[in-house]
């Protein structure tokens, strides 16, 4: 490799945010011309400490050095001056416009008064078919799937003059040959002299692609390693990313019963352009059991929930404790028992800008303690706040704080204990312990286990597979809105999973 | 905790008015006017007995209008219809009441009921329109008050309902005195009070129970807060938008009550259109919340009453619809300010109050 300055060197960044320390003592050195990966668990700091490289957040303490010179970003337009694209793992475009629109949208090239759209055209070829890119500038992005997006996300940033590429967990929602693709282009990005900083979960596509990686552990660096030169699995990884502890939710015992509390068949979602989501669908739950569903992220598991939520229309038949919900409001479904912890938290179970005491009493708003017949019932609500924050160790000074003011981890910690409030037969739940720190992940697993014994039927999606393995007394493995193949929690391996989800091979 | 809230809750109105003084105070000074001179005949007019009953009569119309447009804002919805509801529910009432002979306790919530009911119809249009064809409601509603006075204008013009009343103008027949809510004159012996001024403040309570004491309270200020929170909750968002949509049209039926009860007894083509708009302007400023509306509405007709001051010293009376415009600006920033700072001051306060339990620990 050529001796030259790091494209990207991070020093001792620090940045703490109300209740919790993102990023503590960061140091990263990131070679010109290679793919860096940066792993964590979900909540570890790696998006915040992108931001700060993307100058969309600033450091409390450290410094940024970027092809040896030091620089301080107050906003993204600096970063970009300096160099660096970011593709985010959302993606940012117009669906009205043309690719090559969504590309010069917002550095249009110009002469005089006119948008000169040939020039661009010109330019953008040039940079597509030096990076292998093909995309057509003139589809409508409305028409392109996923993969072709994130192309053109990257041509965004790569027309902006980007030599150094950040992008945040840009697998999340691919297929498996889109993601050979990526990995492609990703080479040949490399190959043309640019650096990419590649933020990822996914051990596996990391030893993979990677040239090196870092581990983030808790807010802070705890290596790096070098998959060239040393050996290094995906296990060893994962023990950098979690520390020595690795907290496996161990099964304790069979806890299943007779009494089937749901019976889902064929559920099918269709999307607005009526491509199903959901393809016809069918399982069942009984009490004590935990099923749990693992995919990739997109593959329609927060539809399967929303629907059997009654949030989202579907056909099928959904049946709860032998009585046939598929039509029934999502109020009538809660009161019947069934708790719910959606996938967006901030979005969907809390009311950000009102107390906690109210934010207990959402989606169980027509239920003791939180009210009698038509009148709410404060005091009954705020006491019980009290015992959830007592029993679920949410951390806040009072019950009287907006939810706005605690962390992820502590907002997500009193929407569990609310959920499993008021006796649920039935737990759905979409990634329970994510953003949650160690300790507080354990007693949430905890909790569940507790409340399986006690005859809760749950089902269980989550982007973490240990937990799914480890929770899990059936795991169905969900590819574009299709169950595909059944794993046996007692024996498969994260890695025989992670090849089930992408569809390469069948589990255990 | 909450006395802080009640605190900065209070700073923003304060910073409006002190703001819109001295921006008309300096307008007062470009046109050549005393300024001085001006507040203190504003404030001494203002303050008279007689001018706080017009005070109250004015500001408990006002207040109505408001506490319609409140309950929509609450959870998003932007009722801008409120003129078009009032004018019909009047009418409503006018040609109810003038129909009735029966003594007051009867006739009169049968008036009241008829205006909150055609109020509440005309609201109805737009909501239906809204959950049924996706149409906004703001352009419904707004149109809807246009088609509103045409429609007043053809009954009261081309029908048997209206008759030439006194002043020479069309109207309905005149309400039976059993019928009306005249009030009564505490303040000054010359000029009553009406009645719908009692009558408001059950409405405030009842108000600020249903929002705060009830399960339909919280699922409307839950749609507010967050839709799609309230959605997954199990708030059924149609139907929401429908219901609050009815009760904000009920709530506007009344808006025209206070006068036509206490005054005048008869809906003709003079009545007031547009104190659906200051309603507007006055929910924005009372935030909502049902005092913070009522001191608004006063704090607007003082300023309209006391204004009928300003002829006399030569200056035009529009310098009040200046201070009026620029209180509800500056508070509506203001609010907002106070609002993202308070966010993040509870956020400091949290964090430091864990870490000084972590200390103990």
């Amino acid at each position: 490799m050529v001796e030259s300055a790091p494209a990207v060197e991070l020093k001792g960044i620090w940045k703490r945010f109300p209740g919790v320390i993102a990023n503590s003592d960061i140091n990263i050195n990131v070679a010109s011309g290679t793919v860096h990966a940066i792993v964590g668990e979900n909540g570890a700091g790696k998006s915040t400490l992108m931001k700060i490289l993307y100058g969309m957040q600033k450091a409390d303490e450290g410094t940024i050095t970027i092809n040896g010179t030091e620089l301080v970003f107050n906003s993204p337009a600096d970063a970009i001056e300096a160099g660096i694209g970011m593709v985010h793992q959302h993606f940012m475009l117009a669906d009205n416009f043309t690719v090559l629109e969504n590309i010069v949208l917002g550095s249009e090239p110009k002469s005089g008064a006119r948008l000169d759209f040939e020039k661009a055209r010109k330019q953008i070829s040039d940079i597509a078919a030096e990076n292998g890119l093909l995309v057509n500038p003139d589809v409508l992005v409305s028409e392109l799937g996923v993969g072709d997006r994130q192309r053109i996300e990257i041509l965004k940033v790569l027309y902006r003059g980007a030599k150094i590429l950040i992008l945040d967990e840009p697998t999340a929602v691919l297929v498996p040959h889109e993601v050979d693709e990526l990995f492609n282009t990703l080479r040949d990005l490399k190959r043309e002299g640019l650096t990419v900083i590649f933020i990822s979960h996914k051990l596996d596509e990391v030893l993979s692609i990677a040239d090196e990686i870092t581990v983030i552990r808790q807010g802070t660096t705890v290596g790096s390693v070098n998959p060239h030169t040393e050996s290094v699995s995906a296990r060893d990884l994962a023990e950098m990313m979690v520390g020595n502890e690795l907290p496996t939710p161990l099964a304790v015992g069979d806890t299943i019963r007779d009494e089937v509390i749901l019976e889902v068949k064929d559920l099918t979602v269709l999307a607005a352009g009526g491509k199903a989501i959901v393809d016809g669908v069918s399982f069942e739950i009984r009490a004590g059991e935990i099923l749990g569903i693992a995919g990739v992220e997109g593959n329609g598991q927060a539809e399967i929930l929303d629907a059997l939520m009654g949030i989202e229309s579907s056909t099928g038949v959904v049946t709860f404790k032998n009585e046939d919900v598929s039509h029934k409001s999502t109020r009538h479904r809660r009161e019947l028992g069934i708790g719910f912890i959606p996938e967006d938290r901030q979005r969907q179970a809390l009311m950000l800008e009102a107390p906690l005491w109210e934010n207990r009493m959402l989606g169980h708003q027509t239920m003791a303690p939180n009210s009698k017949g038509f009148l709410l019932n404060p005091r009954g609500a705020k006491a019980d706040t009290k015992r959830i924050v007592e029993e679920y160790d949410v951390r806040t000074p009072s019950i009287d704080v907006l939810a706005s003011a605690l962390s992820g981890g502590n907002q997500q910690k009193l929407i569990v204990g609310r959920e499993m409030s008021g006796d649920p037969k039935l737990l759905i739940a979409a990634h329970p312990t994510r953003g949650v720190d160690v300790g507080a992940q354990a007693a949430i697993w905890d909790h569940i286990r507790n409340a399986r014994q006690a005859g809760l039927a749950v089902l269980l999606v989550s982007a973490d597979l240990d937990e799914l393995i480890g929770l899990s007394d059936t795991i169905k493995v969900l590819l574009r809105g299709k169950f595909v193949a059944d794993a046996d929690p007692a024996t498969v391996t994260p890695q025989e999973l992670g090849t089930a989800m992408t569809g390469a091979g069948k589990a255990a | 905790m909450n006395l802080r809230r009640l605190g900065t809750s209070l700073i923003a109105p304060a910073i409006g008015i002190f703001i819109s003084i001295a921006v008309t105070a300096v307008i007062l000074k470009f046109i050549g006017a005393s300024v001085t001179t001006v507040f203190s005949s504003m404030w001494t007019y203002g303050t008279s007995p007689h001018a706080m009953s017009l005070t109250l009569n004015l500001a408990t119309t006002y207040f109505l209008s408001a506490l319609a447009v409140a309950v929509g804002f609450k959870m998003n919805l932007f009722n801008i219809g409120v003129n078009g509801q009032y004018v019909l529910g009047a009418l409503a009432a006018a040609v109810v009441g003038s129909n009735l002979h029966m003594v007051g306790f009867i006739a009169i919530p049968i008036s009241i009921l008829a205006a909150m009911i055609v109020g509440a119809a005309w609201a109805g249009i737009a909501a239906w329109l809204k959950v049924s064809r996706g149409v906004s409601e703001v352009i419904s509603t707004i149109m809807l008050n246009f088609i509103a006075i045409g429609i007043i204008s053809y009954i009261i013009v081309r029908t048997g309902i209206g008759t030439e009343t006194s002043l020479n103008v069309r109207g309905t027949k005149l309400i039976p005195e059993s019928g009306m809510l005249h009030g009564t004159a505490f303040l000054d012996p010359g000029t009553k009070v009406y009645g719908f001024f009692f009558v408001s403040i059950f409405i405030a309570i009842g108000y600020w129970f249903l929002l705060n004491r009830t399960r339909f309270g919280f699922d409307l200020r839950a749609t507010g807060k967050s839709a799609t929170a309230a959605r997954t909750s199990g708030v059924e968002s149609k139907r929401m938008a429908i219901v609050t949509m009815l009760l904000s049209g009920a709530i506007a039926g009344l808006v025209g009550l206070p006068y036509l009860l206490g005054e005048t007894g008869s809906y003709n083509l003079n009545f007031p259109t547009d104190w659906g708009f200051t309603g507007i302007a006055i929910a924005l400023l009372g935030r909502n919340n049902p005092l913070g509306i009522a001191l608004g509405a006063l704090l607007w007709a003082f300023l309209d009453i006391s204004s009928g001051q300003l002829i006399l010293e030569g200056v035009p009376r529009e310098i009040t619809t200046i201070m009026q415009g620029l209180i509800v600006i500056v508070v509506v920033m203001s609010y907002e300010i106070v609002r993202r700072n308070q966010v993040k001051s509870e956020q400091k306060n949290v964090a430091k109050a864990l870490a000084k339990q972590e200390v103990a620990a």
